[in-house]
């Protein structure tokens, strides 16, 4: 029974599957997020799959500061997500509302509606920040199983939220320093 | 009497039944993943990641579904695996592993029941893209099909036998190549890949039939489109491989040809965009009908020759 545990733990964090949902977002993040699925980033390393169901997924990516008419939609694909699941907010947006901050349209912060567990921030946030905030809580999904959320993480902006060195990230500024 | 029901189970159980069919199922979905990856220039994904998703798949709940809707959707997934795997079990991989007058004909039952299922999953999940799907998927099975039996009895015709073993140990001919050739253009609709993708073309209509479906049933669906591939594959493989004495030469034969057939479709799937589904209906119609018939035309008249 242990191993059978071990087994599904080591699986769920292998395996995340993503349901993308768009709550107003510009489209800045979502081109990042297909970015993260592209040839240069391959987040399918991970087993990281892009799926047109939330049936099938494990982890609910939303991007945009939730307008009002996106916030019952929220609500209803986060309860068809099947459980165990997480859910990454992907761009400052859904984390703080950015710029469009006390607007009459909105309905935000995304936590407001569905408990959040990883926030990627940044307008738009870096492929590499993505990938890695997805693969924080496919481990968070893995560690917690079907029990309730409890704190969100924050994957920190900057260089840092690179892979350790080496990445196309700093490829990039080297090329563009030379 | 006892004999020959020991030689079916194992053929069931072990070779070329679950016991194999099912790592090679998840070999060949990796093996369909990976072939895409490399041909758009990226890594792919680990090699146990079938294994992984199962495994995750199993350990999710479902929605909660009544009646005798959701006892039916519960049901088509179990169908499909079950076919499947039978139908894998029946292949005569081995030399002298047994087998029947008329197994042809249940192979390709057998073969066939996994999309019918996949018709009905999509109906009885209610769901509007599921019932698209579904259309989709019964609009190609009934275009795919003639040609891909066509093909198939043409090669059985032309030997006056419905027997897998004896079809399997045929010298080459050039009816058979044709005949092999319009199978193999069938595979690709019969195995939702790419040109002819229709029924679960995520851009459009999201999973099609699939949409519904979450946790155990989601993959047990993986399981039999796994298993479909080996069983497709497998019958391609057969009808390819010459006769060998040693049994091992055999398998080995027979893994080493399916394999390829799988590496040619994914890359054959990479390099090409979907089709819509009148092309799709046309294509099979227009060039493959009159390509089968004319293999049915030239076997018969090979047999009434000889």
């Amino acid at each position: 029974m242990n191993l059978w545990k071990k087994l599904m733990c080591y699986s769920r964090s292998h395996s995340p599957w993503l349901f993308h949902m768009n709550s107003g977002s510009c489209n800045g993040c979502d081109i990042e997020i297909v970015a993260s699925l592209s040839p240069r980033y391959d987040a399918e390393q991970l087993g990281v799959r892009l799926e047109g169901s939330p049936r099938h997924a494990d982890i609910l990516c939303v991007t945009g500061p939730v307008t009002h008419n996106a916030a019952a939609a929220i609500r209803t694909v986060y309860g068809q997500v099947c459980g165990p699941k997480a859910v990454v907010a992907i761009g400052s947006c859904p984390a703080t509302t950015n710029v469009f901050i006390d607007s009459r349209t909105l309905d935000g912060p995304l936590n407001k509606h569905i408990p959040v567990d990883v926030f990627v921030p940044g307008c738009p946030p870096r492929p590499d920040a993505i990938i890695l905030g997805v693969a924080k809580a496919a481990e968070i999904l893995a560690a917690r199983g079907n029990k309730p959320p409890k704190e969100s993480v924050m994957i920190p902006i900057g260089e840092s939220s690179c892979c350790a060195g080496g990445c196309a990230c700093k490829a990039e500024k080297e090329e563009v320093r030379a | 009497m006892m004999n020959t029901l020991i030689t079916s189970l194992a053929r069931l159980l072990i070779f070329p039944g679950l016991l194999f069919a099912v790592p090679a199922a998840w070999f060949f979905l990796w093996v369909e993943r990976k072939a895409v990856a490399r041909m758009q220039g990226r890594i792919g994904p680990p090699f146990m990641q079938p294994f992984f998703d199962f495994i995750k798949l199993l350990g999710k709940s479902t929605p909660p579904r009544n009646g005798i809707g959701g006892m039916l959707m519960k049901a088509w997934p179990l169908i499909a695996v079950s076919s499947a795997a039978g139908a894998v079990g029946l292949l005569p991989v081995l030399p002298a592993s047994g087998g029947f007058q008329g197994d042809l004909i249940l192979l390709l039952a057998l073969l066939e029941l996994p999309s019918m299922c996949i018709i009905a999953a999509g109906f009885s999940s209610r769901s509007i893209f599921g019932e698209i799907g579904s259309a989709r998927e019964a609009v190609l099975s009934v275009s795919y099909n003639v040609v891909f039996l066509l093909a198939i009895v043409s090669i059985a015709a032309s030997q006056h036998t419905f027997s897998l073993s004896a079809l399997a140990q045929l010298p080459f001919s050039w009816l058979r190549l044709l005949g092999i050739v319009a199978i193999i253009v069938c595979l690709p609709a019969k195995l939702h890949l790419n040109p002819f993708s229709l029924p679960n073309a995520e851009q459009e209509i999201y999973s099609g039939p699939m949409v519904e479906y979450a946790g155990p049933e989601l993959a047990m669906w993986e399981l039999s489109h796994g298993l479909e591939w080996v069983a497709a594959t497998g019958l391609v493989a057969t009808l390819i491989a010459p006769a060998f004495t040693l049994w091992w030469v055999a398998a080995l034969v027979f893994v080493a040809i399916s394999f390829a057939i799988v590496l040619l479709l994914s890359v054959v799937a990479s390099a090409t965009a979907r089709l819509q589904i009148d092309t799709t209906v046309r294509f099979y119609w227009q060039c493959t009908l009159i390509f089968a018939v004319l293999a049915v035309a030239a076997a018969l008249f090979t047999r009434f020759r000889a």
